[in-house]
């Protein structure tokens, strides 16, 4: 009991993500569901990218790319091997991981402004790469027919399984972010946030750290990547390695506060709501590229810290409290 | 033979205009190292610019460049005071986020104003017959247009005071305001020159190709390629990754599907940031 007053954060949110799977389920509002699986995942993107653009301070502008890889790993093996949702997601989070690290150790010799380029350019090359890949579809994606949702009770049970899936990796993200921040590897990647020379002097092991949390960063991301379209059914290249949305995750991150364990999962919550009210507002549907783009700007230009840092810089005791 | 030849000189002519817009977004890279993720959407202003100047307005097709020039330039300063002064010398994370937010900005307004459905503008220049294969017109102009900036650009910075000033403070600020230089108003004029370089390339490219207002993120990605190929900071290496860029292209077209050409641009481009990240960025570094 004790320990849980001195370190309350991991208790609180899993009892804010107890809440978020029981709610809709409890009230078997199905409406409600479907916006709060979208904000799970937008938690998951926001707070893995935190992992990087927070602690580490290297800007990943291609994040999507971890994201519609596990989706299109997932379905693949759904589709054409039949196997069951949560091996087939398991297994293409392991894989996107291990592609990260690969590729991390590559990539990750670029520093600030070279670094963001290219995982731009990763993102566009494995778009292009998959949309001429046959076995997947090609342009076209692939589709899932209504019996691969068999083995989880018809699409109808399926829908409330993946839904529980995606919060139980949304609370997976977050304790994880939590533990990563306060463990020594954390302290490694805040340390090259700060100044990666200095961290690598000091003996810290930067291209060893950096590929990690590069890896890491990509499990849960293409976990959900896979749940999430699974559930849609349906997958395809422009959809997948959206940049836009990969931008968006930045926003939410930025939104909320980079390097704060909960702000970037404030942050997500927080834009797919105003996102939400915008679609169905009827002035705004139009503009909400321009709305989000004016609310990144902002935020940039005038509360760098984001919604976290403002508070803890305004209440320095609750930082105390949640990280 | 002479087929594989006449793409390829083809592919040069395109790639000059790459260049011409790569040398904006390099620009502005070397002299205040901010990377201008608003460069796409400035690259569809330009081409939109033309499409309104010449069906609406009846202007001439080539009457538009110095107009796309003018308001790239004066666009551009405004975009600096507002966006981009308050992020210099911070991490360029805040940089690159305060530029793609003006992306997502723009971007949003053309979506919403004209649509992504794609628009055309009929350029009619008569084209080169030379052994038997016919070189687009509207290419060959687009080239020497290019040439032609690229020049004027080259005396801007080598034979003017201003072009001197831009040199003094990408080279160092503090010593540049030392001796009298007001670098935050020289860094604005860099980046209104760096800006009117991305429409005035987009209103050329509007000559060759339909355009949507979602175009800007293909030509942007084709810019980074080759201002990587050409040294980031460079405007020089820009015009020859543009080339070299466009060789690429007119070489591949003939070998292998369409559909496969960006896979090795942008495979390429990765390959070249991993295998040269010091090496092809050195000679820029002070």
């Amino acid at each position: 009991m004790k320990l849980v007053w001195r370190r309350p954060f991991p208790c609180i949110i899993t009892v804010v993500a107890l809440a978020f799977a029981l709610v809709p389920y409890v009230t078997n509002d199905v409406q409600l569901r479907e916006s709060l699986i979208l904000a799970a995942v937008y938690i998951v993107l926001a707070s893995n990218l935190n992992l990087m653009i927070g602690y580490a301070g290297y800007v990943n502008f291609g994040n999507i790319v971890f994201f519609g890889l596990g989706g299109y790993f997932c379905l693949f093996m759904v589709n054409a091997w039949r196997w069951n949702v949560l091996s087939a997601s398991l297994a293409s989070g392991v894989i996107v991981s291990a592609l990260a690290l690969l590729f991390g150790l590559g990539i990750l010799r670029l520093r600030g402004a070279f670094f963001a380029l290219a995982t731009i350019g990763v993102n566009a090359a494995i778009q292009q790469l998959v949309t001429n890949f046959e076995p997947w579809g090609g342009a076209t994606g692939i589709y899932l027919s209504l019996d691969a949702y068999g083995p989880l009770g018809g699409p109808r049970q399926a829908l409330w399984t993946v839904y529980l899936l995606v919060v139980a990796a949304t609370l997976a993200s977050l304790l994880s972010s939590y533990a990563i921040k306060r463990s020594k590897f954390g302290l490694g990647l805040l340390a090259i946030g700060q100044n990666e020379s200095a961290a690598a002097v000091l003996g810290v092991p930067t291209p060893l750290y950096k590929a990690l949390a590069y890896s890491v960063s990509a499990f849960l991301p293409a976990v959900v990547g896979g749940l999430y379209f699974y559930k849609t059914g349906i997958i395809e290249p422009s959809g997948a390695f959206s940049l836009s949305l990969s931008i968006e995750a930045i926003v939410m991150v930025m939104l909320g506060g980079q390097g704060t364990v909960i702000g970037p999962a404030l942050g997500a919550f927080l834009y797919e709501e105003m996102r939400r009210f915008l679609l169905t507002a009827a002035a705004f549907s139009n503009f909400q590229l321009v709305i989000a783009g004016a609310l990144l700007l902002t935020i940039v230009l005038f509360v760098p810290g984001g919604l976290m840092g403002f508070v803890y810089r305004r209440w320095p005791r609750t930082q105390k409290a949640l990280e | 033979m002479s087929g594989i030849l006449a793409s390829v000189v083809d592919g040069v002519l395109v790639g000059s205009i790459y260049g011409l817009a790569a040398m904006g977004l390099t620009l502005i890279w070397g002299v205040m190292r901010v990377i201008n993720l608003a460069h796409g959407a400035i690259i569809v202003l330009g081409m939109f610019l033309l499409y309104f100047l010449a069906t609406a307005a009846g202007f001439p097709i080539y009457g538009a460049i110095p107009v796309a020039i003018g308001i790239g330039f004066v666009f551009g300063v405004a975009l600096y005071w507002i966006a981009v002064h308050r992020v210099i010398g911070q991490p360029e994370l805040m940089s690159l986020l305060a530029t793609f937010a003006v992306n997502m900005i723009l971007i949003g307004l053309g979506t919403a104003l004209w649509s992504t459905s794609p628009y055309n503008v009929p350029v009619r220049v008569p084209g080169l017959r030379v052994a038997g294969y016919t070189f687009t017109g509207t290419h060959i102009l687009a080239a020497v247009i290019a040439a032609v900036i690229a020049g004027a650009l080259y005396l801007l910075f080598y034979h003017t005071r201003i072009g001197k000033a831009i040199r003094a403070v990408a080279s160092n600020r503090d010593a540049a305001e030392l001796v009298g230089i007001p670098s935050a108003q020289i860094l604005s004029l860099a980046f209104g020159v760096g800006v009117a370089l991305a429409s005035v390339s987009g209103t050329l490219i509007a000559t060759l190709f339909p355009f949507t207002v979602l175009s800007g993120e293909a030509y942007q990605l084709k810019s980074f390629v080759v201002t990587v190929l050409g040294g980031l900071g460079n405007p020089a290496g820009a015009l020859l990754g543009g080339v070299a860029l466009g060789l690429i292209e007119g070489l591949t077209t003939p070998f292998m599907p369409v559909d496969w050409v960006p896979v090795v641009e942008f495979a390429l481009f990765v390959l070249c940031l991993i295998t040269f990240p010091r090496g092809i960025f050195a000679f820029t570094k002070a």
